[in-house]
């Protein structure tokens, strides 16, 4: 390098350098935004959450309705037409909830200008589905050979591993939230009476909790 | 002050589009057109100059597939341009350390 040029450099080494620091900083946003998936709302959880507990105590006035104390922990028997409305109020809780997920996320991406249906929402939904589906058609194993006790913890466990599965693409917060699940549906295998109570703190207050934290963290701006 | 050495940055990655496109390309498989403009928030035009640049200087490659009756034009990273982008990022970081 020249006297000239160094001098010149010298001179415009902090316009230069802020220039190379926001140029590393564009290569890191661009590398997040189009790998990770972070259309999904602090709101949504939270709304998911309230769902979640709706659903659990309909599931308990009805068992109580039915004289069933499922706090006993012992394997109870339901007769079929409770077990419809049981499987009836499932359904309709996790109908409310994708709903109200996709919801959100449509609105987020929107507001963001992200492609919705891109490759990291297909990886998404690939390894989060693989996980869900395979537990929820054991529980539905389950529920057709009588076995209701388990249902509960199964839940929390397979949706906490598939939390776990899909977090690589998707924000480093659901990794922990995916743990805190699979603990609790261990939890409701030794505390078999718990089932339904750990089903409603993990699917409705730890949904609530997250989606708080997500809100203030990520989307309250 | 130290002396800086800049001659290491690649030319062709100056503008943020590019920055951009590359920056895309080494997370992700093959990405489409569409999706392309929507991460950058670019202009068709504008991004269709800066891929076929990056395209004729073989850092990216080009597909062109047919979905329904519209043809869809996506993009991949070659070896080649992974390891300049990679040299790219290295020469930045070490500029700033």
């Amino acid at each position: 390098m020249t006297i000239s040029t160094k001098s010149f450099y010298f001179a415009f080494q902090s316009t230069f350098m802020d220039n190379y620091k926001e140029d590393l900083k564009h290569i890191r946003t661009m590398m997040e935004r189009s790998s990770t998936f972070i259309s999904l709302s602090g709101m949504s959880g939270i709304v998911a959450g309230f769902i979640a507990l709706s659903g659990a105590y309909s599931v308990y006035t009805l068992l109580v309705r039915h004289q069933i104390d499922y706090f006993d922990g012992k394997p109870n028997f339901y007769g079929l037409s409770l077990l419809k409305q049981l499987v009836l109020i499932g359904l309709i809780t996790l109908g409310l909830a994708l709903a109200s997920g996709v919801w959100f996320t449509v609105r987020k991406s929107r507001k963001n200008n992200l492609p919705l249906w891109s490759n990291t929402t297909k990886s998404v939904l690939l390894h989060l589905s693989i996980p869900l589906v395979a537990g929820g058609l054991f529980c539905l194993i389950l529920i057709f050979n009588n076995n209701f006790y388990l249902v509960a913890p199964l839940m929390l466990l397979f949706y906490g591993i598939a939390l776990v599965n899909v977090s690589k693409y998707t924000l480093p917060e659901v990794f922990w939230l995916g743990i805190c699940e699979v603990i609790l549906g261990l939890c409701g295998g030794i505390w078999v009476g718990y089932g339904l109570l750990l089903w409603a703190i993990g699917f409705g207050l730890l949904h609530i909790a997250y989606g708080t934290y997500m809100h203030f963290k990520y989307d309250a701006k | 002050m130290k002396d800086i050495d800049i001659s290491r940055l690649n030319k062709d990655f100056e503008s943020r589009v590019r920055l951009g496109i590359m920056s895309v390309l080494m997370v992700n498989e093959w990405i489409n057109f569409n999706d392309m403009k929507g991460l950058l928030d670019v202009t068709d035009g504008n991004l269709a100059s800066h891929t076929n640049a990056l395209e004729a200087r073989e850092y990216i490659e080009v597909r062109k597939a047919f979905v329904g009756k519209k043809t869809e034009t996506s993009y991949r990273i070659t070896a080649f341009g992974k390891a300049a982008f990679q040299l790219h990022i290295k020469a930045l970081s070490d500029l700033l350390k």
